[in-house]
């Protein structure tokens, strides 16, 4: 199944996102060096790099936090015209079908978990100011609606027990499956996860990788994540993506990267 | 030397706990009502008559001050102290968690607080995962019954509320015209502090310039009713369109300014508004404001003074009503949560799909909406209108509103606009320490609402 999927993608998958000569300078620092990135539909990728490597800038420069000071960056849904995501508010970018999680947890502390996945709604529905004064049968629909969707994710994600704690109160691993669950709620095309198995053990790393599974194989969420985890990278992604000082310096499936020498050199340095 | 002074053990502490920490506490009582005298003595002891150049020295208030201080501390310290002794070897942990994750709520939350709630919840599934209820310790139940807050169970709050709406509705029958007028300024109080409440409690904006709001309602109601002749209920809406668009045009150069950046562009704004009002005297009439401002009018007939009066208690009644309930319904809505979710982390809540400029306006204008309301009210029931009504210092009683009702909480910023304005006046009788009694009880109000905060997750109905 994997290895189809990985066949597939390198083969002619068509591509949901592409990034061409992406660049993202912060005074003299090229955090992000004209990184060409393609991500195919219903592919789990990963991007992995040392520390300082640009991985999360170019997570902030797909999601519209940072402006890419060079570079195209463009999303295709199926079916749908070409999107041009650089230069797009958040808000925006969320709404094409971009969702994101934090590599420090960015829930909101004293909402429930419910409320939280309720908030990622939001993209999806529109009752304004007077829907909520008038609580007309509209609004009340969509709120139950609202509410039902957020519970269902609740139970995907296995938090159903947790849905009225306020986020802080929970564990760390709810906390990062929580923040999963509020990305989700947005209806993303494609996921973008930032250090998901950061802080977790040996058990919860095994759950999170089999929800990725889930919700690539269940949902068709296109996945990219940024992971430390080796174990975890090479057992789940198909294709995985390494950045070096800015730069894109190796794409391939686990077994290409891991024999790739510029990935080697990367972490393990210069042999004298 | 310091042999003996390893060794000697603090004082009774250890071998008779009893007597030892009584005398301790005792002291430390006696220290607190001498510092409290000490303060005082100025305002209680001495009084010094101007006609007579005398000066009369009035030691038996000191002494009954020290005393109601000495005593009242010494019970406040043993009531902690037994409830400490009790609850440290129950509980202690996840006590500790959430005073910790108060008291470094932007920050400290995110690293997911106290440890105890983690070695819970580890491993366990999904079964363990019910983090601990809050340890309601016996204290913390002893005030929260003691301040009349245990308003927290659906069926109280309900009796709460029809007991007051018909308190409420009773009141102006039997009292007088001046009580009247006092209570509908209490109601005027409400709706401010609802009004504020959507922009600071909810959205997380500091205002500190709310008056200017205020002060833009009833200025219009003054203006279109003189240049105009509009009258109270074509100028009710009028007014709080135009404040609306005053909100919005504060709105859009703070958008990106938070926390004290915004309060000092606030503060500057409330600022601007009234100096405006002050100077600009070919259309305000500058500081002496104007005068005859009509009270509302009942189907064109004449009510007399009282009559009048008692109206608008109605009309200002009604008002507050709707406004908690906007409120209410706003707080539980789509357009509420955005609001919450920009307070509590902007950032997550933009790549939520929320739209920062206009969630963000939408809570200014119809915030400022309120303050226009409140301030036609306060213009008819004052029927006079000057800049001097609009200072900082309004800005700031309606945001102590807020903090001491709880930011986001519709029930408690109702009760704190109501003591906040009617406590100050039923301590008349203190004649000259009437705010001095009017600042201990606001001092004494926020500690305990404090330690309540600690006991309870804020907004959340205790388990």
């Amino acid at each position: 199944m994997t290895g189809a999927r990985a066949a597939e993608a390198a083969g002619g998958a068509r591509v949901l996102l592409e990034a061409r000569g992406l660049s993202a300078v912060f005074g003299g620092l090229r955090a992000l060096d004209a990184v060409d990135l393609q991500v195919f539909e219903g592919e789990i990728a990963a991007l992995i790099g040392p520390n300082g490597a640009g991985k999360t800038t170019l997570f902030n420069c797909l999601t519209g936090l940072c402006l890419p000071s060079a570079g195209d960056l463009h999303l295709l849904p199926a079916g749908g015209q070409r999107q041009r995501l650089g230069g797009l508010s958040p808000n925006r970018i969320t709404a094409l079908g971009v969702a994101r999680t934090f590599q420090n947890i960015r829930l909101f502390p004293q909402m429930t978990a419910l409320e939280n996945v309720m908030v990622g709604r939001h993209v999806r529905t529109r009752a304004g100011v007077l829907g909520a004064l008038l609580r007309g049968p509209k609004a009340r629909a969509e709120e139950r609606g609202i509410a039902a969707a957020a519970l269902d994710l609740l139970a995907k994600v296995g938090l159903c027990t947790v849905a009225n704690e306020p986020a802080a109160s929970l564990p760390y691993g709810l906390q990062r499956r929580l923040e999963i669950a509020r990305a989700l709620a947005t209806g993303p095309l494609l996921l973008l996860l930032d250090e998901p198995a950061a802080g977790m053990n040996p058990r919860e790393t095994a759950e999170l990788d089999e929800l990725i599974r889930r919700l690539r194989d269940e949902d068709g969420v296109t996945i990219l994540l940024i992971e430390h985890d080796m174990r975890l990278v090479m057992g789940l992604a198909e294709r995985i993506v390494v950045l070096d000082y800015g730069r894109l310096i190796a794409v391939g499936t686990p077994l290409q990267v891991r024999a790739d020498p510029a990935v080697i050199r990367a972490y393990l340095g210069e042999p004298q | 030397m310091s042999d003996d002074f390893v060794r000697s053990p603090p004082p009774g502490e250890n071998r008779n706990p009893g007597s030892g920490r009584l005398f301790a506490e005792a002291w430390n009582s006696c220290l607190t009502a001498a510092l409290f005298a000490l303060l005082l003595f100025p305002l209680v002891a001495v009084r010094v008559d101007a006609i007579e150049r005398t000066i009369a020295w009035r030691w038996g208030n000191l002494g009954w001050i020290a005393a109601a201080v000495f005593a009242i501390s010494l019970a406040w310290r043993l009531r902690r102290r037994e409830n400490v002794n009790r609850s440290t070897p129950s509980q202690p942990s996840p006590l500790d968690g959430e005073e910790n994750g108060f008291r470094e709520q932007g920050s400290a939350l995110r690293y997911t607080g106290s440890p105890a709630l983690e070695g819970r919840g580890w491993g366990a599934g999904g079964d363990a995962t019910k983090p601990p209820l809050s340890p309601r310790s016996p204290r913390a139940a002893w005030l929260s019954t003691a301040i009349g807050l245990c308003a927290e169970r659906p069926t109280v709050r309900h009796g709460a509320i029809v007991i007051g709406v018909a308190f409420a509705l009773i009141m102006p029958l039997i009292s007088s015209t001046y009580q009247v007028n006092v209570l509908t300024s209490a109601l005027i109080a409400v709706i401010l502090g609802l009004g504020l409440n959507i922009i600071v409690g909810l959205a997380g904006m500091l205002n500190l310039g709310y008056a200017a709001f205020t002060a833009v309602g009833a200025y219009a109601y003054a203006l279109l009713n003189l240049h105009f002749h509009l009258g109270f209920w074509a100028a009710l809406p009028a007014a709080g369109l135009v404040a609306a668009g005053f909100g919005l045009a504060l709105g859009f150069p703070v958008l990106r300014l938070r926390g004290d950046y915004l309060a000092i562009v606030t503060l500057g704004f409330g600022e601007i508004v009234r100096l405006v009002l002050e100077n600009w005297s070919a259309l305000t009439n500058g500081p002496s404001g104007i005068a005859n401002v009509p009270r509302p009018g009942l189907f064109g007939m004449e009510l007399g003074l009282r009559g009048a009066t008692i109206y608008l208690y109605f009309i200002s009644f009604a008002l507050a009503a709707g406004a908690a309930t906007a409120v209410a319904r706003l707080k539980n809505s789509r357009i509420g949560r955005a609001w919450v979710a920009l307070r509590e982390d902007e950032t997550a809540a933009e790549t939520m799909g929320i739209d920062r400029t206009r969630t963000k306006l939408a809570a200014l204008a119809l915030g400022a909406f309120f303050a226009g309301v409140a301030g036609v009210l306060f213009a008819a029931r004052t029927t006079f209108v000057n800049p001097a009504s609009f200072t900082f210092l309004e800005s700031a009683m309606v945001l102590a509103t807020v903090v001491l009702g709880g930011p986001g909480s519709v029930g408690g910023v109702v009760a704190a606009a109501l003591v906040l304005v009617l406590l100050p006046e039923y301590l008349r009788p203190f004649a000259q320490y009437r705010m001095l009694v009017f600042g201990a009880a606001l001092v004494l109000m926020m500690v305990l609402r404090a330690r309540r905060a600690l006991a309870n997750h804020p907004g959340r109905p205790a388990q």
